[in-house]
């Protein structure tokens, strides 16, 4: 297998690993740097994020409000630790960013503006009109572009981590259009491949996000951490799952069920604030799982209207006026015309709470590292944890710059530190150890499971039993099947045998990572007998500090369910309280 | 709840067993508010799972899924079924080797992406303690449009100039390139204009404007291009014959 | 190496025929076409003003020749063309001239419009240098 030699190989270009390319490249030009990615860097996810970034920047906002809004936001799963840096770090990447290019909107006096988002309880979120997460990852790209040390492979999709003596060596990958696989000789990797929404039917998620860099890390020892945490995004089209930002709710858009009622000041968000004034914290600027939970709750109730694609609730957005909508919410309005034939400036747009981001992952420390020696991983598919039990809306992007950026320095000072080369040997038996399943896959014959069809499964099993709300029984149920699911997918056979490019093959192995992360998901959820931000079970509706106040680990086990063992959450200085959203929390 | 029986008329290549492209009919039942994307995938996932082609975010926003779809470059997950009546062409965007199927070599339009100096390089160095460059939104507004682009590649597929002379730097590069000349926050443009205001740039474009009627974001390329050539031009006269002029 | 060129991606060929592709196509080989024409009327004024220098008979053979159909016949081509070109032309003039004010951009119309009062403003000026009224 032809090997390719650098210093520090990146899998995934998103946000989180552009960001921290570019860090590499600043701090030592002579470094060798493999940016290795499964798409073209600006399709990355990232470009789908619309609301913003948040960062403290006014002057009637703290560090201490931030951190206090991300801790209590996160019920109190966060480490503690953690989000002290990122918070502080948050405004310098921002800023970082704007010197880039970024096209930030701006107040008439020049200076950056921000806008209100849910769970804060002042404005510090960033954004560029509604395509934040697109302007960022464009100009993370094109500035990347200024870096002859910074060598992309593109369409390039990691299979294996390469390990010599409990140090990570660097990786395998298939070179997409040619079937070959090429080994990647490095002395540190950071991981940066995103979150694993596709494991669920309903999803803001692109095609892309399939948790293969989860799958990496969890597969060479690595734990996933708080996996059971799914975030459901409020604003979700029905039609398609295609996300409507939280930003339509910080410009005031509210959210009525069939009888035009704000039905959230009935679940402790309320009262109800006044039409297009929003209160921070409060009614539709409340956290998303809570505004996700009412949704379900209210739906029970009939309350819900129906639509071809099932029950939706209506956010309604005319009063915002036309000029405001165009200005700071064009992509919003282009989508629901085009995708639900809706104008939100003469109607409401019926949405729902579809899947959209995975607070769980990789298990880092507050530096990134893992406990591979060498391994590094930031950006979704990382959970250090900074967004706990409940990511607010605006930290995920600040988060891949913050910790994008902190990947890259651990490993400079990893390297720093002296690295020995790997072992030939070992490199070369872990390379043709991937090659050997590769082609064991590739050649496989009569084995009677479909791609499609286990896919399905697995999504339709997430969907009833790992939901929004969830009970025992179902998640034990799901647990079964998706062990059932991992089974049979040994005898998938393809359809495609062939070399060049082939996505029956990809998607093969991105169900494969899929598998395994949604194998975490349920194992991770069942065990965790507790209700707490994202994850709520009815057969255990009260938050239990004494028990659960931990980070749930889930250890690969091969073809057994993983071992779920907990480790404490860093607690500093925000004991862990009350999340009150209502209007008299002043 | 309506379904249609959608023809899909596809273009397929594998180099490995193929010497030339043919075209492959597939028929489904599709839900009539789907997007080509959707039938694709339904294709993919029930009848062909061999066929292969690049999709992510459907939600334009992402540039993966151009191609030509009955002719015209389109994104696959912005062409509703409902604009369609009869059997659907769908082949690889234009003026780009086939790699495999519907996936396109991207390499030649990555290459000039990068060539055009793409970043901002600062008029005036600040430190990232002494906080932002202030924009004001009319600054904001005068490159605004140019930062839109998703990098589909509908533009060069639409662009007989390209497609004709492959050496022409393209739509999307230029356009991107006029985005940071226009960035107020940017002093870059002498150094770009090295690059686009040449031969296989800006002075190869002879307008023909499909750049920016096939662009699904409204960057409006031909109008940077434009713009460009009259700055450049403007440089050139100031340059030689007024060069007591600072620019 | 045989792996190396098994996937070697196809290059479709380009023809001419890309011209009746759309409509778009067509207009703009019409518009570009039309400079053959204006090149044409340039020869002809250029030999306009040699047969001027060549003396009294020259140039009245000249007027001669203009009125003949054929030439009537090209000077409506010529003509039809000439404006074709200035409109598409105008018409595209706020692409590359765009006035900011403020936030907001001038109307395409207050451009082009512009554009087209001029040429207005000129033809009269011509004709009535001419002596036409």
């Amino acid at each position: 297998m032809e090997s390719i030699q650098t210093d520090v190989a990146i899998v995934g270009a998103g946000g989180a690993g552009l960001r921290a390319a570019i860090a590499l490249a600043q701090a030592d030009p002579g470094l060798r740097i493999a940016l290795i990615s499964k798409v073209y860097p600006m399709r990355s996810h990232t470009c789908a994020a619309e609301g913003g970034a948040a960062g403290v920047i006014k002057s009637d906002d703290s560090l201490e409000h931030h951190f206090n809004d991300t801790v209590g936001g996160g019920d109190w799963l966060c480490d503690q630790d953690a989000v002290d840096y990122l918070v502080q770090e948050a405004p310098k990447e921002l800023i970082q960013l704007e010197h880039w290019g970024c096209p930030w909107s701006r107040e008439p006096n020049g200076s950056v503006a921000v806008r209100p988002f849910g769970g804060m309880k002042k404005q510090r979120t960033w954004f560029a009109a509604d395509k934040s997460g697109f302007h960022i990852l464009h100009t993370l790209f094109q500035t990347s572009l200024q870096f002859p040390s910074i060598q992309r492979f593109d369409e390039f999709y990691v299979t294996d981590l390469l390990v010599d003596e409990g140090r990570c060596a660097g990786v395998v990958a298939i070179e997409m259009r040619s079937g070959q696989m090429r080994a990647f000789h490095a002395r540190a990797v950071i991981v940066a491949g995103g979150g694993a929404g596709r494991i669920f039917p309903f999803t803001t998620n692109g095609a892309i996000k399939t948790g293969d860099g989860m799958a990496l890390a969890y597969r060479a020892g690595v734990a996933l951490k708080d996996m059971e945490f799914v975030q459901y995004h409020p604003t979700g089209l029905p039609s398609t799952g295609t996300l409507l930002t939280e930003a339509c709710r910080g410009e005031g858009g509210v959210l009525l069920n069939k009888n035009g009622r704000r039905f959230l000041q009935d679940y402790g968000m309320g009262p109800e604030t006044p039409l297009g004034k929003p209160v921070l914290k409060t009614m539709e600027l409340g956290p998303r799982d809570r505004v996700s939970q009412a949704f379900w709750q209210e739906q029970k109730k009939g309350n819900m209207v129906p639509t071809q694609w099932g029950d939706a609730m209506l956010l309604d957005m005319r009063h915002l006026g036309e000029k405001k909508i165009n200005e700071r919410l064009p992509l919003v309005r282009d989508m629901s015309i085009s995708y639900m034939g809706v104008d939100p400036v003469t109607d409401p747009v019926p949405v729902r709470p579809v899947v959209h981001y995975m607070m769980g992952g990789i298990d880092t420390d507050i530096r990134t590292a893992t406990r591979l020696p060498g391994l590094y991983a930031a950006g979704e598919c990382a959970c250090i944890s900074i967004n706990g039990a409940n990511r607010l809306g605006s930290n995920s992007l600040t988060e891949l710059l913050v910790y994008g950026r902190r990947a890259a320095l651990s490993a400079i000072e990893y390297l720093q530190g002296g690295v020995p080369a790997a072992g030939a040997s070992a490199l070369a038996a872990g390379s043709t150890a991937a090659q050997a399943r590769l082609r064991e896959l590739m050649q496989r014959s009569g084995g009677g499971e479909t791609l499609a069809g286990l896919r399905k499964e697995m999504m339709q099993t997430m969907e009833q039993h790992a939901g929004i709300y969830r009970t025992g029984e179902g998640l034990a149920q799901a647990c079964e099947t998706l062990a059932e699911l991992r089974r049979r997918y040994q005898r998938i056979e393809l359809h495609d045998k062939t070399n060049v490019y082939n996505t029956d093959l990809l998607q093969a192995l991105e169900l494969g990572s899929m598998l395994d992360c949604a194998e975490a998901v349920t194992q991770s959820a069942l065990a965790r007998r507790e209700s707490r931000g994202a994850h709520q079970r009815l057969d255990y509706i009260e938050r239990d500090d004494a028990n659960f106040l931990r980070h749930s680990l889930a250890e690969f086990r091969g073809s057994e369910p993983p071992r779920i063992g907990y480790r404490d959450v860093v607690i500093t200085r925000s004991q862990p309280g009350v999340r009150d959203y209502s209007g008299g929390h002043e | 709840m309506g379904e249609r029986r959608v023809e899909l008329e596809v273009l397929r290549f594998n180099p490995e067993t193929d010497s030339e492209p043919r075209f492959q009919r597939f028929s489904v039942d599709c839900p009539e508010e789907w997007v080509v994307l959707d039938a694709l995938n339904h294709v993919k996932e029930t009848v062909d799972p061999t066929l292969s082609y690049r999709w992510s975010c459907h939600m334009a926003v992402c540039g993966s899924c151009g191609m030509m779809i009955d002719g015209e470059p389109k994104l696959a997950c912005k062409s509703f079924l409902r604009d369609y009546a009869g059997v659907i062409r769908v082949e690889p965007l234009r003026h780009f080797p086939i790699q495999r199927d519907l996936v396109t070599v991207a390499d030649d339009f990555v290459a000039k992406l990068a060539r055009v100096k793409p970043y901002l390089i600062p008029k005036e160095p600040k430190a990232v303690e002494a906080g932002e460059y202030l924009q004001t939104p009319a600054q904001l507004k005068r490159y605004k449009q140019f930062t839109l682009c998703i990098n589909c590649m509908l533009c060069y597929a639409s662009c007989p100039e390209y497609g004709l002379i492959p050496d022409y730097i393209g739509p999307a590069a230029l356009a991107l390139a006029h985005r940071y000349n226009q960035d107020s926050r940017d002093g870059g443009r002498t150094e770009r204009q090295e690059e686009i205001a040449s031969k296989a740039g800006v002075w190869e474009c002879s307008f023909v404007g499909a750049c920016s009627e096939v662009c699904p974001e409204h960057v409006d390329p031909a109008a940077a291009i434009q713009q460009v050539k009259i700055q450049s031009t403007l440089d050139w006269y100031k340059e030689h014959l007024m060069p007591w002029l600072k620019k | 190496m045989a792996e190396e060129m098994s996937h070697k991606p196809y290059v479709r060929p380009i023809s001419s025929e890309w011209i009746f592709r759309h409509p778009r196509y067509l207009r703009y080989m019409t518009r570009e076409f039309s400079c053959l024409f204006i090149g044409a009327y340039t020869l002809l004024l250029v030999a306009g003003l040699q047969s001027l220098s060549d003396g009294r008979a020259a140039y009245a053979s000249f007027l001669e020749m203009l009125g003949s159909p054929a030439s009537i016949a090209f000077h409506v081509l010529a003509l039809a063309f000439a404006v074709y070109h200035s409109i598409t032309w105008f018409n595209l003039t706020p692409k590359a001239m765009p006035l900011q004010f403020g936030e907001n951009f001038a109307p395409d119309a207050v451009i082009s419009g512009a554009h087209f009062a001029i040429w207005g403003a000129l033809s009269l000026a011509v004709l009535v240098l001419a002596g036409a009224f």
